[in-house]
């Protein structure tokens, strides 16, 4: 499956991932500029995170209100959004196959 | 009474002695092996729970529902205090409040300061003198730093060195012989200075249109402005030391592991696209913030042992920061880590460093700045630490620039 990662500075990136990866570990693993996952897929560090695109926002699911997930994405200095998601916390699926996230300005 | 004539515990890593010392790793190293979730029965603050090992720390940091920071508790030092900023609340009013106060370090305000952070780290490494000693700390850390934080504040850059004096107040150790307050009364009465002129310029800046410094956001915001007068002091004084002992620190710490790790240097001098990753394992080798405590809310069972509510716990970032089973050579400054950004220094889960990305820039740019002029710096001895189990701190590092 391709993932496509946007940034403002960095440009467009496509790369292939697995089912079954989260979408922090396919950042990493492909050097995407801005996704410096710090804590290592904890949910512990909010610098995972990215705006998902508005068509895919509904297939990947937005992030549940009250969580730990809200908590990071809220107290990080980047912008939240409706659409924010932490990466780490996005488990890959076939019906992601061509998602597209944006990430945050200077993350 | 009893508490002095009771032994003291061996393994009662709060005594700031250790830290003085440095000699701070075997004890930890111990913990780890045999008792990574350690109860200390007897310490000056009393009974607390030492939690050591990287995942441990992960696990508590992670869990502000089992794990309090609340200042009803008694907050996030060992010995119970009442300040009661954002930091020392837990979610969803500590989210709420920490959200207010994130554009001050938010991606477009560090952009606006990079250019001012590496004219001034040139400045100061320029003024320095050649073949002559110095000392490292005052002339380097402390100056870049606090004039970093005089510019968060937008306050009076040429009064920063007050700045400095207030965050040393509000950080120092009361058995430390050397510590400018004896009480905690005299602490108070030592920030009443530092808080007045804060709610002047707070006043202030709330007649003026926002800007970008925390005093500013901090009066144009809301929440913060219907808030009590202590609570906007507790603020002030968390973004005074957060903005100045972990970055000092980190600067007087890098200079010395360099120093210790000579072929560390060299290594960045070959290749100054290093200098992002340094800067981070500078960060884990130096961690500046050695501990933070919580409370628990209920009973935990955590490795084999049952935590209590009520109990204190403390997570030793210092510890998790030297745990082999994450960091290889753990002691070892080493630029390239693959891992450094994994550290513990900036605390895991909602509480994290707000300002870590403002502190991982200003230490590369110096690092960046001293590359650029190629200074071939001597360190000329070990430095002396601050009798502090909360942050450690270089006090002095004698150093010389060879021309």
């Amino acid at each position: 499956m391709q993932i496509i990662f946007r940034n403002a500075e960095a440009g467009e990136r496509i790369v292939m991932a697995s089912e079954g990866d989260t979408l922090m570990h396919v950042a990493l693993a492909n050097d995407i500029i801005g996704i410096p996952g710090d804590c290592g897929g904890q949910c512990a560090c909010g610098t995972c995170h990215v705006y998902v695109d508005p068509a895919w926002v509904e297939r990947v699911g937005r992030v549940e209100p009250g969580s730990t997930e809200e908590t990071m994405i809220f107290g990080a200095p980047v912008d939240a959004r409706p659409n924010s998601r932490l990466a780490c916390q996005v488990n890959l699926i076939a019906i992601h196959d061509g998602l597209i996230v944006e990430i945050p300005e200077g993350q | 009474m009893q508490q002095i004539m009771e032994a003291a515990d061996a393994l009662d890593v709060s005594h700031p002695q250790i830290y003085r010392d440095d000699s701070w790793r075997p004890l930890f190293a111990q913990l780890r092996a045999e008792h990574p979730v350690y109860y200390c029965p007897r310490s000056r603050s009393g009974p607390y729970w030492s939690i050591t090992r990287f995942a441990d720390i992960v696990r508590v940091d992670t869990d502000p529902l089992s794990f309090s920071s609340s200042y009803l508790h008694g907050g996030v030092t060992i010995e119970d205090r009442v300040a009661a900023s954002f930091m020392q609340m837990d979610p969803p009013v500590h989210t709420e409040k920490r959200k207010n106060v994130t554009a001050v370090v938010a991606p477009r305000s560090l952009a606006q300061m990079e250019s001012l952070i590496r004219e001034r780290a040139g400045r100061v490494l320029d003024a320095l003198p050649r073949n002559e000693e110095f000392d490292w700390v005052q002339r380097v850390s402390i100056e870049l730093t606090s004039m970093m934080l005089a510019t968060l504040f937008a306050y009076p850059v040429e009064q920063r060195h007050k700045l400095v004096h207030w965050s040393d107040v509000l950080t120092a150790d009361l058995d430390d012989p050397e510590s400018p307050v004896r009480t905690e009364a005299e602490r108070q009465a030592g920030l009443q200075d530092f808080y007045m002129t804060m709610m002047e310029l707070w006043q202030q800046r709330q007649k003026e249109e926002q800007s970008y410094d925390i005093i500013s956001l901090l009066a144009h915001d809301e929440g913060v402005r219907s808030a009590s007068f202590d609570e906007i002091c507790a603020l002030f004084g968390l973004f005074l030391v957060g903005g100045n002992d972990t970055t000092r620190n980190s600067m007087s710490g890098g200079a010395w592991g360099f120093s210790e790790f000579p072929d560390e240097w060299r290594k960045l001098k070959a290749n100054p696209g290093l200098a992002g990753n340094a800067a981070a394992e500078i960060i884990r080798y130096q961690t500046p913030v050695i501990y933070q405590r919580r409370t628990a809310t209920c009973d935990v069972e955590l490795g084999d042992q049952t935590i209590a509510a009520g109990d204190k716990v403390v997570m030793w970032y210092i510890s998790g920061n030297r745990d082999e089973s994450v960091f290889k050579d753990a002691d070892r400054l080493q630029i390239d880590r693959p891992n450094a950004r994994q550290h513990t220094a900036f605390g895991m889960g909602p509480h994290r460093c707000l300002g870590a990305r403002l502190a991982e820039m200003q230490l590369r740019i110096l690092w960046e700045e001293a590359l650029i002029r190629d200074l071939d710096i001597e360190i000329l001895g070990p430095p002396t630490y601050a009798f502090s189990n909360l942050v450690r701190s270089p006090l002095s590092l004698r150093a010389r620039i060879k021309d």
